[in-house]
């Protein structure tokens, strides 16, 4: 673990309390830093990727040739030595390569089989994500100390078995591999698929085109490659009296990770982050303290970046940060907001607006639909989020952006209302973040 | 205000903050005669001895017996703090995790936040606590950071000498950079001076003088430049066998409380302040001085000992404005002497007086004395808790120091605690 990358955790907020004050909010910026693209990965790696071979993927023929044509990019973006296995799901999990349920490592000679393989696919069948799911977390199970990684296509929705059968395949996969979810075409639900990605701290996305999978497929290949650190999590202490909240990743995209809580030392929990490379992420966190004396300080949490090591083992700390609570009297103080708070705040009410816009408008309520995409366009508007703002337009007429005034357009493609929901969760830093790091860059 | 990352964690001291009934020197008693410097403390608390009678006894380090000079800061042979006040020093931390001052878990970590109940535990400078046991009984020092500022720009220093104690009390100008260098640097410079001077055989007078000069060179020493010069005030009270001196620049005070007037049991006294035709007299030698020769004043009832160099003083001691309309002005606080690169040459006030009766010395900055402007007000709120200054001057500053963060806490509250057993004698024994 010698050359794992260092890691910084910093911490931004108003730590200010008016008399009676209880609610502290803090953004938690983690960063990892340090030569890990130049050095090679020190963790072991296993990839495994996960075709939908469904009848409809041959609907139109493109789908299926494109979703070939791009897991045999992942296949050729593996670094040499990565364990990898290529998985087709329809009613069950069948492995396309190697034959039997294991992973192999990553050669010339696997990779031309592999991708013959691939070449060989044909589609038949319905759709059961949770056993192609399973049948990964099988092929998962020996490398449990590296980083694992799985790219997840689909086509279509999960008819196949039930949301409960789904549902407990995600709580037992959770924490044993991330797992990037893509949908293509128009046929699958962003948020069947958003709870499997968020299940698996991955992320989801639409490829409406399926001429756009292959760099997509290269794109997660290089990320999951340049992942250093295979586990790290928040572990986060919180006083005796005090109630954590909740637990957000809000940068690059919005993440509740309140419900992964594991206990784990006295007064504090583990909320798993997955693997890391050399990037940055942003958490929000929320607590409840009670209230203090004017001029009391209080830590409201301590934040550590760990490691968490098995069973009776100790926890490696990778970084540490103070998140304060001071009760004061001066208004001028206490009722300052922090810039960076209030921008990912701002966010996270950004994407649960559009979503709630988007499924009112599906059920026919006009009103709330307008009212909440209206709401988006100005939070948009404000946090300067231009991939929101561009997908919220093809969705509505703007008609005022400062005050959220919208009309909602008549006739909106289906891959642009799937892809205003997909974007919504993708946050964009702060404007003064932005300026900071071009004047940076200059340097 | 953010980034509270963890550089910001470890800047003050991670120290325990309260230096409780650190007995941090001890001087013999100029006494009994055969009193060496073993005997000379075993009265402990209370101890009231007739002083004077014959040649003062030399100071011994309080923890390895070693004959100091009065006004080191550190016994050169064990390196134990001799004066006391400053924080951060005094007794080794005790092993093991400290105690938090919120929940009372031993759960102390090394950034200073208690891991049960997250509570900051007070920097040293935040709360200060220090207990002197003297040849005249203990005396002692608080000081705090009050509720409005985010640091503790007071500081203080209690100096033992061969026949008594030097107490000082400065409080940093908050207009000034780096205030609390300030007061630090002139508390310490001023109390060390004093006893200095005095175990060399200065008058109390001269010493207080000398060691203004001292500390104000010190302060001044401090400035980058003058237009960015640190400043504070400065207020010093001796006690010893002929009786009370104290001397100040700006606008911390001294005051006496007689005995009668703290007492639970007393009904209250005449407090009144020091009247309009004792304030001139202050001691010869000091250039301020409009009746050079005054004698030293007798020190009866409870009374207000110095009068502020301030622009409400002014007002009303010009009789432009009175005391309540003064007080009221935007300007009142606003001082008209300091200790700093910018204030010139510093020229204090030094007063001498003998007391008739026991009492007590408060030695303190305006963070104290907003709130309780009166020596009968002071008076009253130990009379009210049923403090014991002689006994427990500890418990008295606290209480003083609670009653002003009670009061609103806006400024950082320091008090020095002096009881005056019994009347020194009057004649000179040198
Ligand atoms: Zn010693
Ligand atoms: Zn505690």
């Amino acid at each position: 673990m010698s050359d794992q990358p260092q890691f910084t955790v910093k911490i931004d907020q108003n730590k200010y309390l008016p008399e009676g004050g209880r609610e502290v909010h803090a953004i938690v910026s983690v960063e990892s830093a340090g030569g890990v693209a130049a050095a090679a990965p020190a963790a072991q790696a296993a990839e495994v990727i996960i075709i939908d071979t469904s009848g409809s993927m041959t609907y139109p023929d493109t789908k299926l040739r494109a979703a070939i044509a791009a897991a045999q990019t992942a296949v050729d973006t593996l670094r040499d030595g990565v364990m990898f296995a290529v998985v087709s799901g329809s009613n069950s999990a069948k492995m396309v390569f190697p034959q039997q349920a294991a992973l192999v490592p990553a050669n010339e000679r696997n990779r031309a089989a592999a991708k013959a393989a691939l070449k060989r696919l044909t589609a038949q069948g319905g759709t059961a994500i949770g056993s192609w799911l399973r049948l990964a977390d099988q092929l998962f199970d020996p490398y449990q100390a590296g980083v694992r990684h799985a790219i997840l296509l689909t086509d279509g929705k999960n008819q196949h078995e039930s949301p409960e059968e789904l549902q407990a395949v995600l709580a037992r996969c959770a924490g044993r591999f991330v797992c990037d979810c893509r949908g293509v075409g128009t046929d699958w639900e962003v948020a069947e698929l958003r709870k499997v990605a968020n299940a698996l701290l991955g992320t989801v996305d639409i490829v409406a085109d399926p001429a756009d999978l292959v760099a997509d497929f290269r794109a997660m290949t290089q990320a999951a490659m340049g992942k250093a650190v295979a586990d790290v999590a928040l572990r986060v202490w919180t006083p005796q009296t005090a109630r954590l909240k909740f637990v957000k990743q809000v940068m690059p995209n919005v993440q509740d990770l309140s419900a992964m809580r594991a206990e784990t030392a006295p007064q504090a929990g583990d909320y798993p982050l997955g693997a890391w490379g050399a990037e940055s992420r942003d958490y929000q966190i929320c607590v409840e303290v009670p209230p203090g004396e004017v001029g009391k300080e209080l830590r409201a949490a301590w934040v550590k970046l760990v490691v968490p090591g098995g069973p009776g083992q100790e926890a490696q700390v990778l970084a540490t940060g103070n998140v304060l609570a001071q009760w004061t009297d001066d208004e001028a103080l206490s009722t300052k907001i922090n810039a960076r708070v209030a921008h990912y705040t701002g966010q996270s009410e950004l994407a649960d607006v559009i979503q709630e816009g988007l499924a009112a408008r599906r059920d026919g309520d006009l009103d709330t639909a307008t009212a909440r995409l209206g709401r988006a366009v100005k939070l948009a508007d404000e946090a300067g989020n231009e991939a929101v703002t561009a997908a919220l337009r093809k969705v509505v007429d703007v008609l005022d952006p400062a005050t959220g005034t919208v009309r909602l357009k008549a006739n909106v493609e289906k891959a642009d209302e799937m892809s205003l929901d997909t974007t919504s969760t993708k946050t964009v830093r702060t404007r003064k973040d932005e300026t900071v790091r071009t004047r940076r860059s200059e340097v | 205000m953010n980034g509270n990352g963890n550089g910001d964690m470890n800047g003050e001291g991670n120290d325990t903050a309260v230096e409780a009934n650190e007995s941090a020197a001890n001087g013999p008693a100029a006494g009994d005669g055969a009193g060496g410097a073993g005997e000379a403390n075993a009265g402990g608390t209370g101890a009231r001895r007739e002083q004077g009678a014959v040649k003062p006894a030399e100071l011994a380090c309080p923890q390895c017996g070693v004959v100091v000079y009065p006004g080191e800061a550190f016994c050169e042979n064990c390196g134990r703090q001799l004066i006391a006040g400053r924080p951060g020093s005094g007794a080794p931390r005790p092993s093991g995790r400290t105690r938090c001052v919120g929940c009372g878990e031993a759960a102390v970590d090394g950034e200073g936040y208690c891991e049960h109940c997250g509570m900051k535990q007070p920097a040293d400078r935040d709360h200060l606590e220090v207990e002197l046991v003297t040849p005249g009984g203990p005396v002692a020092g608080v000081s705090d950071r009050g509720k409005r500022y985010a640091r503790n720009e007071d500081a203080f220093a209690i100096a033992p000498h061969t026949t008594g104690v030097a107490a000082v009390v400065c409080d940093g100008v908050g207009s000034s950079p780096r205030p609390e260098t300030a007061s630090r640097a002139a508390a310490d410079t001023a109390a060390a001076e004093i006893a200095t001077a005095l175990g060399a055989g200065a008058a109390p007078g001269d010493a207080v003088r000398a060691a203004v000069r001292k500390a104000a060179e010190a302060v001044a020493g401090l400035a980058d430049s003058p237009e960015a010069s640190p400043s504070c005030t400065f207020v010093a009270a001796v006690t010893g066998p002929d009786g009370v001196t104290v001397g100040w620049v700006g606008d911390s005070r001294a005051y006496w409380l007689s005995e009668s007037d703290t007492s639970p049991s007393a009904a209250l006294r005449d407090t009144g302040e020091l009247d309009s035709s004792q304030v001139t007299a202050d001691l010869k030698g000091d250039p301020n001085a409009t009746t050079p020769d005054a004698e030293t004043l007798p020190l009866g009832p409870s009374r207000r000992l110095t009068d502020d160099d301030s622009w409400a003083a002014f007002m009303v001691a010009s009789g432009a404005l009175t005391e309540a309309e003064a007080e009221a002005h935007p300007n009142a606080h606003v001082i008209t002497a300091w200790m700093g690169a910018d204030a010139g040459e510093v020229r204090p006030h030094v007063r001498g007086f003998v007391p008739d009766r026991p009492g007590t010395l408060l030695v303190c900055s305006d963070g104290l004395w907003n709130y309780f402007p009166g020596a009968g007000d002071l008076a009253a709120v130990l009379r009210n808790a049923q403090a014991d200054p002689a006994a427990d001057p500890t418990g008295a500053a606290r209480i003083l120091v609670r009653h002003a963060l009670d009061a609103g806490g806006r400024d950082n509250i320091t008090v020095a605690v002096l009881p005056m057993a019994a009347a020194p004698r009057t004649e000179q024994d040198r």
